[in-house]
């Protein structure tokens, strides 16, 4: 049966990347189940659908993924998200894009390969678009998504501060972190795909 | 009220990366282990893992947690085919010393290790960082690991052919995309959620 990761890289059941898949079943199984768990709840409550989406839009974008942010867009429509995200994520996307890992480490020996990049400040027309709560979600995600060394308390102290429980803190975690799981997944499958031995 | 960011009591960060058990410690309550239901079991999938502080803060959204155990563990653990174990760990090891996790790197460059029997090549990687010279083949794993962890994503036709050329299999290279990416997931929780400390000295 084919599955989300299949859809988006393009693999045909009885293909040989289909038979490979199926050499690591359970992997393939679970991330099904991971996917269904994040954008499919049991409860909202921390997390609301439309915010996981909108949430993966931005993830989306930010690597600069076509068939993500078609796939992930169709579903923040699909889902009723307020008419005025789209335009909001995208400008989002447009001001946070950049390239990553950056970061900094722990003072000392490592200090040497510290790498200085953007913290991103959401624009205030987003912000008043997207609502505090995401605006803050998307720039915790930005960091995640570039320079995940860069984490300290602060930045959940933002996330708690924008009316996120922990519970809600460890969802979006999950999320972005599931995310740049598939999408690089999807990215590799792609590329090896397209170059038959 | 468990909603705020904890403070961590007084340790030793540590500043390198290392093979050395690490300790981790959680910015976030953690559940109590006396409120965890059966769900949450199902969710540790390992009952022992109801004794750490990282899983019993991931138990909080326990079916995500469950699902990416089940996850990781055919990845990295299925026999049957494909890549190595030691070279599965190379990739996992590579990835979180690019993206800069010391904790993960310090867990996975023990297996590679380990499994590879290849110490001074695996504290060569943790030393010098994905770009030092191990071989042939362990220089496409690590490259191919490096450019699917970049974002935006580098990895193309090249690394495909570079790990062809060194002799890995269409399922073995699917297990470097595998292990690579499935890395992605697991360094930002472990970065975002806590940080690592170095156990204390007896």
């Amino acid at each position: 049966m084919s599955d989300v990761i299949d859809t988006l890289a393009g693999i045909a059941p009885g293909s040989p990347l289909d038979a490979i898949r199926n050499g690591r079943l359970q992997a393939r199984t679970h991330a099904q189940a991971s996917y269904d768990s994040l954008f499919k709840p049991l409860s909202e409550a921390d997390a609301s659908k439309v915010e996981r989406i909108a949430i993966a839009c931005f993830v989306a974008g930010l690597h600069g993924r076509p068939e993500m942010e078609t796939f992930y867009g169709t579903a923040l429509a699909e889902a009723g998200a307020p008419a005025a995200w789209k335009d909001a994520i995208a400008a989002a996307v447009k001001a946070a894009k950049g390239q990553g890992p950056y970061g900094h480490y722990p003072k000392g020996p490592l200090s040497a390969e510290d790498q200085a990049g953007p913290v991103f400040k959401i624009g205030a027309a987003e912000k008043s678009a997207l609502g505090a709560r995401l605006a803050a979600a998307f720039e915790h995600t930005h960091m995640l998504v570039f320079h995940p060394r860069d984490s300290a308390p602060a930045y959940l102290q933002a996330l708690v501060d924008a009316g996120w429980s922990t519970t809600g803190i460890v969802v979006i975690s999950q999320l972005v972190a599931f995310l740049s799981y598939q999408i690089r997944v999807v990215a590799g499958l792609r590329v090896l795909k397209a170059r038959p031995a | 009220m468990t909603d705020k960011v904890l403070s961590t009591p007084p340790h030793v960060e540590p500043v390198v990366f290392t093979r050395d058990m690490l300790d981790w410690l959680p910015w976030l309550e953690p559940m109590a282990e006396q409120d965890l239901t059966a769900r949450h079991m199902a969710g540790l999938v390992d009952a022992a893992r109801a004794k750490s502080a990282y899983f019993r803060l991931l138990v909080r959204d326990p079916e995500v947690l469950e699902h990416r155990t089940k996850t990781d563990k055919d990845i990295f653990y299925n026999p049957e085919a494909g890549l190595p174990r030691a070279e599965r760990e190379l990739a996992a090891a590579a990835t979180s010393r690019f993206n800069g996790c010391i904790y993960c790197a310090s867990v996975h460059a023990r297996f590679a290790a380990t499994y590879s029997k290849r110490v001074e090549d695996v504290d060569r990687l943790l030393d010098k960082g994905v770009d030092t010279d191990l071989d042939a083949r362990w220089n496409a794993i690590v490259a191919a690991s490096v450019a699917l962890t970049s974002t935006p994503i580098t990895f193309g036709p090249e690394h495909v052919d570079a790990l062809r050329k060194v002799g890995l299999d269409e399922a073995s290279i699917v297990d470097v995309i595998n292990a690579a990416s499935f890395f992605n997931w697991a360094n930002r929780l472990m970065l975002s959620l806590g940080e690592p400390a170095a156990p204390e000295k007896a």
